[in-house]
């Protein structure tokens, strides 16, 4: 019991910089930004895995040990109480007045019928008896310990369950926009985690396209701008050969598709460009993905545009309510789409895609461009690039949803083993374990002497009015 | 979504109401616990014996009497305030719950979806089951504990979390919510109640030690002597975060549940979720420290302690700050 006490400790205390550092697991960006502020501390913090806490060998080390513990502590506890409830209880002690609880009274019956009357009852509420020549032995609240073993080993279920869904399974994230598809393919996602043991062969081949996306906000008030509702409808295929189904998609509503769970996750803007080049040919035409920065969805991205020589960036802003407030840089007031502008720079130069270094599809590699102007539209407006670079059009704005779409065999196990520890738990807390004994003897006068005596074998209230009510049985 | 004002507005008045009546009732209990009787002879059971055993040889002896007429003036006063104290405290639990109810008839919900009324609810909870178990049993020695957290939780509540009613953002429409956060707002409260009595259990411990070693009465003396025993406080405590147990780990995988539903998975390890695993730890480990020889008592009071500080700890610094340690970077 001390070594599990102190491993539980160890546990606790453990968790604890993993809540107090960013974690990679869960905030990536924040691990490299937390890297990049403290360049002295960040290396050392992060040889000593305080940005993975959780999948630290030094964690593992713990609940391994832990577990290895409780197995071995739990484990022989099942053969012992197995050969405890099919055994009869102790024989009564002699001396039954050194024991809490102790009543004695006299009654006139005789031994036998006392003893008699004594076991019909008690059996009936419930305790195991032992039957001696002059004595009974009772017991109850063997589901106490029953509970106990049920709760520890549920544990060691639940860990088994969560490790295995994880090595199993997979979570991916993609961004879909109005009117376009996903297809539920490895190659579709723009992250992708799967576990150690995870088979591609098991994704679920459906597919869906993203008909419409709406959201609402509360308007006006100390909230105001605070999301109120969204959800994302769209069409979804199955598998290849199933018919088309219409599905809304709302937060806390995800949808299950054999196997793999598609939630909604997140939402912004795409505004849609129409860029021409000098001679009026369409040189990119297409809703480009813009990230939300803030809770009225001032939004950035970038276009950027190999084909044309030198190579054209666009870099910019996306403001669903332009602000009128400008001192700050642009803004936007509102989430929803009221007053929709663009705030855009032109970059001319070498866009850096042919160096082999992977690129963020939200950022421009500026260092070999020069920028060539600002300008601020609303939808249909078009904007003379300058240095003859030709037009770009804002035509309008779509939306875009996100989606994490994951499959965990673990999960349904996991919560099995989590009601069954439940349920083990309350037993082996709430159930009283006690036991009880009755002694007649003859008095000098021919009368019975009864004597009653109970022990409580763990800290539960009510023994001795427990005992009291047996006595009262009998008298 | 419609939301109505006027009971909103009325809800907070309620809550005003009951933060005057529980500083009244502070007041009646502090009276209750300085003027009142001991409650049990806190003097270790042989001294007690002995007394008793003196009493029966010398018959009733006047000695004995003459200081009880003396302090039954006092006594009395002493019950009248903990009587008025206890009244105080239904008058408070009702402010408090029809507070809760305006607020939830307002926006037409549970009215538990952010910290404001998250801290109103646990006051509730906390109020509600000193009232229910005081039918069974005297509690009015406890009386001023329970003031106390539950009018700072209001306090708290209406100056820094307030937050105008409104309807739910997105995420927390479920009814996982409701369920998790629900029973979550029952094990603090009770936790709370559960760390007040493992405190004095601590201070009548000390004090038991004291009289024990004959060392000079200290102010807390004077303070235990007004409470039940060391061993009966303990015992309190033991039952209250034994009967908790089950359900906060129904309610963090209540929440785990509602994770799943809404983000795609049911544990991730962020600092929330953290904390309610250490709190969970911790309250695990006290559980065990019970059943360990050399754990009982002290340690394991100081280990139901530490996790009703988690509990705190997850509640006021990791909603709040810890966010605001990670925003600095701007990349929240
Ligand atoms: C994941 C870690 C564990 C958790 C959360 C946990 C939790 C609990 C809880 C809540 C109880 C009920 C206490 C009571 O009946 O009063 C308990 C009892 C017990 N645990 Fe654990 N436990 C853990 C690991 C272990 C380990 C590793 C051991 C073995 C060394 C162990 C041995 C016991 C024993 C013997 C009892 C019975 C105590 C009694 O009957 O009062 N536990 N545990």
């Amino acid at each position: 019991m001390r070594t599990a006490l102190i491993l539980l400790f160890l546990l606790a205390l453990a968790s604890v910089p993993g809540s107090l550092f960013p974690q990679r697991g869960t905030s990536p960006l924040r691990v490299s930004q937390y890297l990049r502020d403290h360049p002295d501390a960040g290396p050392i913090l992060d040889r000593l895995y305080l940005f993975d806490v959780f999948a630290s060998p030094w964690f593992g080390a713990i609940y391994l040990l832990l577990f290895i513990s409780l197995a071995g502590c739990v484990i022989p506890r099942v053969g012992v109480h197995w050969q405890e409830l099919r055994s009869l209880p102790p024989q009564a002690p002699t001396n039954l007045n050194r024991l809490p609880a102790y009543q004695q009274w006299v009654v006139s019956d005789q031994k036998q019928d006392v003893l008699l009357k004594a076991e019909l009852s008690w059996r009936k509420s419930g305790w195991r008896i032992r039957t001696g020549p002059d004595w009974i032995s009772a017991e109850r609240g063997y589901a106490r310990e029953t509970g106990n073993l049920i709760f520890h080993l549920a544990l060691l279920i639940v860990l088994v369950a969560v490790g295995f869904g994880g090595a199993t399974g997979y979570k991916g994230t993609v961004i879909v926009r109005e009117g376009a598809g996903f297809a539920n393919n490895v190659t579709q996602y723009d992250t992708f985690a799967p576990g150690r043991n995870f088979n591609p062969e098991e994704l679920s081949p459906f597919a869906f396209e993203l008909t419409d996306f709406s959201a609402e906000y509360q308007r006006g008030g100390m909230q105001n701008g605070a999301s109120r509702m969204f959800q994302a409808d769209f069409d979804l295929v199955r598998t290849p050969n199933s018919p088309v189904e219409k599905v809304e998609l709302q937060v806390n509503k995800p949808l299950r598709v054999s196997g793999s769970s598609v939630y909604l996750v997140g939402h912004g803007y795409s505004p849609e460009f129409t860029i021409k080049n000098e001679a009026g040919e369409i040189v990119w035409q297409d809703a480009a993905v813009f990230l939300p920065q803030d809770g009225a969805f001032t939004s950035t991205g970038v276009v950027k545009i190999p084909d044309t020589v030198p190579q054209l960036g666009i870099q910019g802003f996306f403001l669903p309510t332009l602000s009128a407030d400008f001192s700050t840089g642009p803004r936007s007031e509102f989430p929803a789409a009221d007053r929709p502008a663009v705030y855009l720079s032109a970059w001319l130069g070498d866009l850096g895609l042919d160096n082999g270094i992977p690129q963020s599809v939200y950022k421009l590699d500026t260092t070999n461009m020069k920028r060539i102007g600002i300008e601020e539209l609303i939808p249909g407006q078009t904007w003379e690039l300058p240095e003859n670079q030709g037009t770009l059009e804002f035509t309008g704005y779509k939306e875009w949803a996100s989606f994490s779409i994951t499959q965990d065999h673990g999960k349904g196990w996991a919560l099995v083993a989590s009601m069954l520890a439940i349920f083990g738990l309350t037993l082996s807390l709430l159930v009283p374990r006690r036991r009880a004994w009755l002694r007649v003897s003859e008095t000098s006068e021919g009368a019975t002497l009864c004597e009653v005596a109970g022990l409580a074998k763990t800290e539960a209230p009510g023994l001795t009015s427990e005992i009291e009510k047996l006595a009262l049985s009998l008298k | 979504m419609q939301i109505d004002q006027s009971l909103a507005e009325l809800s907070d008045l309620l809550i005003y109401g009951a933060m005057t009546t529980l500083t009244a009732g502070m007041v009646a209990f502090s009276v209750a616990l300085a003027k009142g009787r001991q409650l049990e002879p806190i003097s270790n059971s042989e001294n007690r014996s002995i007394e008793i055993s003196h009493q029966l040889k010398m018959g009733a002896t006047t000695t004995l009497e003459t200081p009880s007429v003396t302090t039954s003036n006092a006594e009395g006063a002493g019950r009248r305030a903990g009587n008025i104290g206890m009244a105080v405290m239904w008058l408070s639990t009702i402010l408090i719950g029809g507070a809760l109810v305006l607020r939830g008839l307002s926006a037409n919900r549970l009215p538990w979806g952010n910290m404001y009324e998250f801290s109103i609810a646990a006051g509730f909870s906390i109020t509600a089951a000193y009232c229910a178990l005081s039918l069974k049993r005297d509690l009015r020695w406890l009386g001023l504990f329970i003031t106390i957290p539950v009018l700072l939780a209001l306090g708290l509540a209406i100056t820094v979390l307030y937050t105008e009613s409104a309807p739910l953002v997105p995420a927390l429409r479920s009814y996982w919510l409701a369920i998790h956060v629900t029973t979550a707002i029952v094990c603090i409260g009770a936790f709370t109640v559960g760390a007040l009595l493992s405190s004095l259990y601590l201070i009548a411990e000390k004090s038991e030690d004291r009289i024990k070693a004959s060392t000079t009465a200290t102010k807390l003396d004077q303070l235990a002597k007004r409470l039940p025993n060391a061993d009966r406080l303990d015992l309190m405590a033991y039952r209250i975060h034994a009967f908790m147990f089950p359900l906060w780990t129904f309610s963090v995988i209540a929440g785990a549940i509602w994770a799943e539903a809404a983000w795609g998975r049911y544990w991730g390890w962020d600092p929330k979720e953290t904390w309610a695993f250490i709190t969970w730890v911790i309250y695990a480990a006290y559980l065990h420290a019970r059943a360990t020889a050399g754990w009982r008592g002290r340690r394991a009071a100081y280990i139901a302690i530490a996790g009703f500080l988690a509990i705190i700890f997850n509640y006021f610094v990791v909603n709040t700050v810890i966010q605001g340690l990670h925003s600095y970077s701007g990349l929240n």
